[in-house]
């Protein structure tokens, strides 16, 4: 709970601080209030409760959520240079907007109730509307921002409606009535739009999470934003979707499992088929990591269609390797891509890596890393946490979904090992890229946090 | 204690490398041989002091949820072949030394980070531990490979990655099942698990693990990515590809295979034995027509691997035994001739048998080198192929007779491919190229005098060999056929 009242009003004294004629405070005061946050974080840990006339729950397991969704945004943040070498940027209300978004995000993982839940989703939905289509100038990124907006809201819409019927089955938004409702009422006596209800609220999130079937947006929204807000989008905006999908389903819904695992393995397998096989034919880095976001979203759902008492776990280690791998993969283009401007825009095809590996050797190492950890290669986070939700899987049986998963990794792997082949196998231009040392200590941190984790990944898993 | 210092040293090394970019090429030359070097010293200790395995075997809890250990040990087999890794490594990288490999930090970290995976593979005793090595040996492989081979390098080695890798994702289908039914991943205990596993379940699990080891070692009919690999990766890379991860897959058929799934050998076992015959006399015929050597010996290294899928297969202890010795056998032979390959190819500019001609008669000692350890590939008696080659043999045809009949053509061919390219390169007539071939000196003869004595020394004293695998081998098949 304390984050969410820290960032709410750091938020706003950001907004003031723009009035500020130096815009250079602005960069270390977001990444000090985001500490601070950080800290605030774990000042209920152990101690569970309810806040807010039960519409919040913290919990240990929130706390982590939490932890990780901060701890990406000062990743991120640190990767944005203050947004000081764009006149036409708008600093201050950025970051005042990013850490709104990270209360609403922060909301999505303790909700205890369906309005919270809401609350949260359209808090981080409506900031992220805004970021995509900050950079005015740029047609993808106005085109992007309406479908964002436009789609968004279509999934915000249905799963208000599957709300209300949520409502109307169990007389309560509270997620733990729910619960109470479902064991009390056996299936006969239970309502048709009950399951109508689950079905179209897992749809909404699912969408927010860019889930296939409901991942048509997902591709052209992440090329259209600029790639700071991609970098969000993709990292903070699927923990916290993930955080509520699996809180709803654990808290409120696992009496009905043997509705709901169906649709959600349906889900998986096509987000898994249709990401991987469409991800080997992109020729922009940008894009192939918005498949490879699609991907992620179908493993991580495989914790959740074997949901069990480690489940949980399985999934605070996907988002935290997924994460760290991404915001690499993203600085790294970020940094790359300015280099090389195309019709007025960075450049940001695979081949603008090609021979990374001669111009920055740091910088082709923190890439190799981020790939192997996404494409699932051991001595990386990213293998273990496929590893992980696998073995839930192989838990409920379904031997099926486990093959389809592993075809679908070592189509992967193809597509993941692109950018490490032009970055160390290609010829490139040969002017050297510098980076300020803040770049430097962040890139560090993930490629480090992503090793650590894949030799010890016991270090987050044994905190629960 | 031992095994985590045989981990450690080369991951050390590779990390000390790390630390010495930009300074001349010959530190980290020598940085490497010393942390090789240091490596081989150790081992030997470990060889002297195998009784103890107090002194040897290390278990750390990794993650302690699921009951999943950082467990290294050694016995029998798995001494043998970290003798093997120990022994080769050194000599690989003692035969870089007269060529100048660009970025040599790089070059020199990924062979030692190769030798810590590979001495993680071959002590593991967790099913985890052991797949988590098996995979990241293929990476500095991989790099290795496609940074300094040939020109069609890059596209090359990927498919060899993304070929194993596949095969590996299998492995793990399999190993996640053994673990859910057993709740252990230990390897030991899972060996007495297998046995309450039922046959169809088995049938998959031979399968599984069956494409994963075939892809690596390579069997046929997954063995498409090798030749193109061995000719186009440098030639430490492809010294070892075909020394010692080829290994890996024989080695995994042995300690993971047959034991976990005994019914689906009984079942299937005969269908891979038969595709792995079918491999051996392919390559040898290949290997009889071409002209390139280095893919001469590519096929030749693809056809040895095919008779020791085929005696591990037959389930029979001369079967195990004999691949056991001669994975040792084969791995010292690889790498003797590659050397002698690239030997020739940096005197004379030409793989092809066609431009060669006529060397000995300025090279008496490497005529004797390369005599002695191309006999050992043809398995003459008195060298280390003999005893291993008929042992694998005899295991086959135990099996089946007519399949061991037909493996037996083995040692015809090989001998016409081996003696066919040493009639052509070494003698006859010599021609412009050959005419100043000089001699062989220096860190070329601390490579190979030791690969010859070892060819010859394991061909007199195969015993003291065959009787460290014995007792390990012993007990496995006790699992299998109790």
């Amino acid at each position: 709970m304390y984050p969410i009242l820290v960032l709410s009003i750091t938020g706003l004294v950001t907004l003031f601080l723009g009035f500020l004629k130096s815009k250079k405070v602005l960069l270390p005061a977001t990444l000090f209030f985001i500490t601070l946050a950080f800290l605030a974080n774990f000042y209920d840990w152990n101690k569970p409760g309810l806040y807010f006339s039960s519409m919040l729950e913290v919990s240990n397991l929130s706390i982590l959520f939490t932890a990780i969704l901060l701890f990406s945004a000062f990743l991120i943040i640190g990767l944005s240079k203050g947004f000081l070498d764009d006149e036409h940027a708008q600093p201050a209300e950025y970051f005042a907007i990013l850490q709104f978004s990270l209360v609403g995000a922060i909301m999505m993982t303790s909700f205890q109730n369906l309005i919270m839940l809401f609350i949260g989703v359209e808090i981080l939905s409506v900031s992220m509307y805004v970021l995509t289509g900050s950079d005015k100038r740029n047609i993808r990124g106005n085109e992007a921002a309406l479908k964002y907006f436009l789609m968004g809201a279509f999934a915000t819409g249905i799963m208000l409606f599957g709300m209300a019927m949520l409502y109307g089955a169990n007389y309560s938004f509270n997620i733990s009535d729910a619960r109470a409702v479902l064991l009390q009422t056996s299936s006969a006596a239970r309502p048709v739009y009950l399951y109508v209800g689950v079905t179209f609220l897992l749809i909404g999130l699912l969408f927010k999470v860019s889930a296939a079937p409901f991942h048509f947006w997902t591709p052209d929204v992440y090329e259209g934003a600029p790639t700071i807000f991609t970098t969000f989008m993709s990292t903070i905006v699927k923990t916290a979707g993930f955080a509520a999908i699996y809180r709803i389903l654990e808290v409120s819904f696992s009496p009905i499992y043997n509705f709901w695992w169906v649709m959600i393995v349906i889900i998986c397998i096509l987000s898994l088929l249709i990401s991987n096989i469409t991800a080997v034919s992109q020729i922009s880095f940008k894009r192939m990591l918005a498949f490879s976001s699609v991907s992620h979203a179908g493993y991580m759902l495989m914790a959740i269609v074997g949901l069990s008492n480690k489940t949980d776990d399985s999934i605070v280690f996907y988002s935290l390797a997924y994460s760290l791998a991404t915001i690499s993969a993203f600085g790294v283009l970020m940094v790359v891509s300015q280099e090389k401007l195309v019709d007025g825009r960075p450049d940001e095809s695979i081949s603008v890596l090609n021979g990374l590996s001669k111009r920055n050797p740091f910088l082709a190492f923190i890439l190799a890393i981020s790939m192997l950890s996404l494409a699932g290669i051991p001595l990386t986070a990213g293998f273990w946490g496929k590893f992980y939700v696998f073995s839930d899987v192989a838990y409920r049986g379904q031997i099926w979904l486990l093959v389809v998963a592993i075809l679908m990794s070592a189509v992967g792997i193809y597509y993941y090992f692109k950018p490490i082949i032009a970055a160390y196998m290609k010829e490139g231009d040969e002017e050297f890229i510098t980076l300020t040392p803040l770049y430097k200590i962040i890139l560090g941190i993930t490629t480090f946090g992503s090793i650590l984790l894949g030799l010890f990944p016991d270090l987050v898993r044994g905190l629960m | 204690m031992l095994a985590l210092i045989l981990l450690l040293i080369p991951l050390i090394g590779s990390i000390l490398l790390f630390f010495l970019r930009g300074s001349n090429p010959g530190v980290s030359k020598n940085v490497a041989l010393a942390a090789t070097l240091a490596e081989f010293v150790v081992a030997a200790y470990t060889f002297a002091n195998f009784d103890s395995q107090t002194l040897i075997e290390v278990k750390y809890a990794w993650m302690k949820d699921l009951r999943i250990n950082f467990h290294l040990g050694i016995d029998g087999i798995s001494l043998l072949m970290v003798a093997l890794t120990a022994f080769l490594i050194p000599l690989i990288v003692l035969s870089t030394f007269k060529y100048n490999y660009k970025n040599p930090v790089s070059f020199y970290a990924l062979i030692l980070l190769t030798e810590a995976t590979l001495m993680g593979v071959f002590m593991a005793k967790d099913i985890f531990l052991f797949y988590f090595f098996f995979e990241a040996a293929l990476i500095p492989v991989y790099f290795l490979a496609a940074l300094w081979g040939g020109e069609n390098a890059p596209r090359i080695t990927f498919k060899m990655f993304v070929y194993t890798m596949f095969g590996s994702l299998f492995m793990l289908v399999a190993i996640v099942y053994l673990y859910m039914k057993a709740s252990t991943s230990n390897i030991q205990e899972l060996y007495a698990a297998a046995k309450f596993i039922p046959a169809t379940s088995q049938t998959f699990l031979f399968w599984a693990f069956f494409i994963a080891f075939a892809i690596k070692m390579p069997v046929l009919p997954f063995h498409s990515w090798q030749p193109d690999t061995y000719s186009e990766s440098p030639t430490p890379a492809t010294m070892l590809l075909s020394g010692l991860l080829s290994k890996m897959g024989v080695y995994g058929l042995i300690r993971i295979l047959l034991p976990l799934s005994p019914m689906g050998v009984e079942n299937w076992g005969m269908i891979g034995m038969i595709l792995s015959v079918i491999g051996l006399i392919y390559g040898s015929v290949i290997a009889i027509q071409q002209n390139n050597i280095k893919r001469l010996i590519a096929y030749s290294s693809f056809a040895h691997m095919g008779l020791m899928a085929a005696g591990v297969l037959s389930g029979t202890l001369s079967g195990i035994q004999g691949a056991m010795l001669q994975m040792v056998a084969h791995g010292i032979n690889a790498v003797g001739l590659f050397f002698i390959i690239k030997i020739m190819y940096d005197r004379t500019n030409t793989r092809d048998l066609q431009g060669l001609g006529g060397i000995t008669q300025t090279t008496p000692a490497l005529s004797i080198y390369f005599m002695i350890i191309m006999l050992g590939s043809i398995a003459l008696p008195l060298t280390n192929g003999f005893v291993g080659e008929f042992l694998l043999l005899k295991g086959v045809f135990d099996k089946n007779a007519w399949l061991g009949g037909i493996a037996g053509i083995t040692i015809i061919l090989g001998a016409v491919y081996m003696l066919r390219m040493m009639q052509r390169s070494m003698f006859g007539e010599s021609n412009t190229t050959t005419a100043t071939f000089s001699d062989v000196k220096g860190t070329e003869v601390a490579v190979l005098l030791p690969l010859a004595a070892m060819v010859l020394l394991m061909g007199f004293f195969p015993n003291v060999f065959l009787k460290i695998t014995e007792p390990a081998v012993n007990s496995l098949l006790q699992m299998i056929h109790p």
